[in-house]
């Protein structure tokens, strides 16, 4: 009797969200009727989100894999002997083989789409727990070290230093202090923090362990937000995953959901709402570093820098900082959203242009019209129009041309977007977010929806734009945090690159 | 569920040993009983010694909380910038249309509640969707149907 075949059926919610489930179950189903002996394994996503729901056999040439597979086409699948690699019009080869996944430079997301995230034997068997016992092995001292020269900053949007961070709450002289993994991923357009904690939740915990281990913390919150329902399950199994096998010796974990609230992605509301109070955002300083969760030292890092440190303490620094552009070191998950052929997740060494991404790697749009505008970084983000395709991924690049790499989502828009009612929502979302603390962001986003509204409905256009561009300056500089400071990205960027769209008789 | 003071007493003891506790507390509470009443504003906070305006303000801070029992089925759309790139505006105009409601609005049988979402990380198979707990891309007006069929059952 031979072993039973595996076959993988991604359990990621964009397959989920296209049938992954159902599918999952009609392969076994089938593979009975057969009486054909397969194991089916759940995984993450590999990231190309257009082939999914991406099945993969495991073939004794290799995992092969057939996508987009609906239910509809399991017994035409089995027909074509698709355990023994057989040919079908759904058949891809070797996922690693697929353009968009060799021209990727994986470190974050090495394993995701690979592993079973639950099972401890394959974390292990690809890496995992290595970084925990080499950080214990070489002590605090040189796990900093490492993760200063890696050059990794904060992937959440604001680009910080991460090792200088965790330096700073290292020296604090206090008693208590806490890690805190911001997973509160609002922008739309990105999905790299719910792909990973779905896909190799793993990664984040053992990366977690060695930040609260070498800033010595012995608590740590993970602080996910509640549109993220799978993510939140798969977590929650990893924790105690993790606690039996020793990997939250140090520091332990805890899982807090939050409530539906944009602005407690910014790391001073969480911590408020972490400490169940209103998401409302604190002026600094004082930095959290200093006094964050209940007035303590803490580290406040997003999903994926937390998640990329193991792999930089394995592979080493040097190999990470080699890679990059400028002062951007490493590679970035980038995500390609919205309007586009080929979405999905793609890391990639800074640099890296839009043209590339959007037209190259991403196919262009969806619709098969050209390619208008792109939003990166999120809806604080700017519009970018073709001519300035050729930015370079790049925190100093982007912000050169009055944009952000945010989180590293792009969101492609073909030719029948409107850029004014874009920065009419850009102003709406910032209205329905605000958290109230400073009047600017509360009273002007509010001001800058029914300016907007006047210059779409023609009324004395010309100096309603300069109302317009007045406002953003007040909200640029006079905001307490991103949300209201940073909603001049998107508005200013739709009047400069699209006039025309403003202008409309 | 109809409000109850002693099950509210169970979930809120279960839970007041978190550090910070208030959020984890206010979601079982919701999760158990659909809602937030009034009732519920004066009981957490007695319990863990807050104010009652200190409670309300966290309770209407977060658009996750309710203060009005909701329909069987929350039929949730993404409102954000991915799924408006891919029509998201037109296929919350025809689920309004299909329903006979509005945003945050209820069906007149009780059965579906709208309500808009910024973002479920499906950016990349947009439109998207949350249907109870069954999540959508690409979606459309017969797939939201079908899933709001199934929910139903």
């Amino acid at each position: 009797m031979s072993s039973p075949r595996r076959i993988f059926v991604p359990a990621d919610s964009a397959a989920l969200a296209l049938g992954a489930d159902a599918l999952a179950t009609a392969i076994a189903d089938e593979a009975a009727r057969r009486k054909r002996s397969v194991q089916i394994v759940r995984t993450g996503s590999r990231g190309m989100h257009w082939l999914e729901p991406l099945v993969e056999v495991d073939t004794d040439a290799g995992r092969i894999g057939y996508g987009p597979v609906s239910s509809a086409d399991v017994a035409s699948l089995f027909e074509s002997g698709w355990l023994e690699g057989g040919a079908h019009a759904l058949r891809i080869g070797a996922p690693e083989a697929q353009p968009f996944m060799a021209r990727q430079t994986r470190w974050t997301f090495e394993r995701c789409g690979v592993v079973d995230p639950l099972s401890w034997e394959d974390f292990v068997a690809h890496g995992g727990g290595q970084a925990l016992a080499q950080a214990r092995a070489q002590g605090a001292e040189a796990t900093l070290s490492a993760i200063i020269d890696s050059g990794l900053r904060g992937r959440g949007g604001a680009g910080f230093p991460a090792g200088i961070k965790w330096r700073t709450v290292r020296e604090t002289q206090a008693a208590i202090r806490y890690v805190v993994c911001n997973a509160d991923e609002g922008d739309s357009g990105t999905f790299a923090d719910r792909m990973l904690m779905e896909g190799d939740p793993l990664a984040l915990i053992e990366g977690m362990a060695i930040c609260g281990f070498v800033v010595g913390a012995r608590k740590g919150f993970i602080y996910i937000r509640s549109e993220y329902p799978r993510a939140i399950r798969v977590l929650e199994q990893a924790l105690e995953l993790a606690r039996t096998r020793g990997l939250l010796a140090e520091c332990d974990i805890e899982l807090r959901i939050g409530a539906g609230s944009y602005v407690c992605g910014e790391e001073t509301a969480l911590l408020e709402s972490l400490e169940g109070k209103r998401g409302q955002v604190r002026a600094k300083p004082p930095l959290p570093a200093h006094a964050g969760l209940f007035g303590k030292p803490t580290v406040v890092n997003n999903v994926l820098t937390l998640a990329t440190v193991p792999s930089i303490l394995i592979r080493g620094a040097a190999a990470y900082a080699a890679l990059g552009h400028g002062r951007s070191r490493g590679t970035m998950p980038i995500q390609l959203a919205g309007n586009i052929r080929h979405g999905g997740l793609f890391e990639a060494p800074f640099g890296i242009s839009l043209t590339e991404l959007v037209d190259d790697i991403g196919g262009g749009t969806a619709s098969g019209r050209p390619v208008r505008a792109v939003q990166v970084g999120g809806p604080l983000g700017a519009y970018f129009p073709r001519e300035l395709f050729d930015t370079p991924l790049d925190y100093e690049a982007f912000a050169a041309r009055d944009g952000l790499v945010g989180h590293g989502g792009i969101v492609v828009f073909d030719d029948t977007v409107d850029m004014v009612r874009q920065a009419r929502f850009a102003m709406e979302f910032c209205a329905a977010e605000s958290c109230g603390k400073c009047t600017p962001c509360r009273v002007g986003s509010v001001r800058g929806m029914e300016v907007v509204d006047k210059i779409i409905a023609g009324q004395n256009v010309a100096s309603n734009l300069a109302l317009l561009e007045d406002l953003c300056h007040t909200l640029r500089l006079g905001s307490l945090c991103a949300l209201g400071g940073f909603v001049p990205f998107p508005v200013l960027s739709a009047l400069r690159h699209f006039p025309q769209d403003f202008h409309r008789p | 569920m109809a409000w109850d003071a002693r099950k509210a007493a169970e979930i809120i003891e279960a839970h007041r040993h978190l550090d910070g506790p208030a959020l984890p507390v206010l979601r079982a509470l919701q999760d158990a009983f659909g809602y937030l009443p009034e009732e519920a504003t004066a009981q957490v906070a007695e319990a863990l010694n807050l104010s009652r305006a200190e409670v309300h303000g966290v309770i209407s801070f977060y658009h996750d909380f309710r203060r009005t029992p909701a329909g069987r089925t929350s039929l949730k759309l993404c409102r954000a910038e991915a799924c408006q790139a891919m029509g998201a505006d037109a296929l919350a105009n025809e689920a309004c249309a299909h329903l006979g409601t509005s945003w945050h609005g209820t069906t007149a049988d009780g059965r579906v509640t709208l309500e808009p979402v910024f973002c479920l990380g499906l950016c990349s198979v947009a439109p998207a969707a949350l249907v109870g707990d069954e999540l959508v891309g690409r979606a459309d007006w017969p797939r939201l149907a079908a899933a709001l069929e199934r929910c139903g059952r």
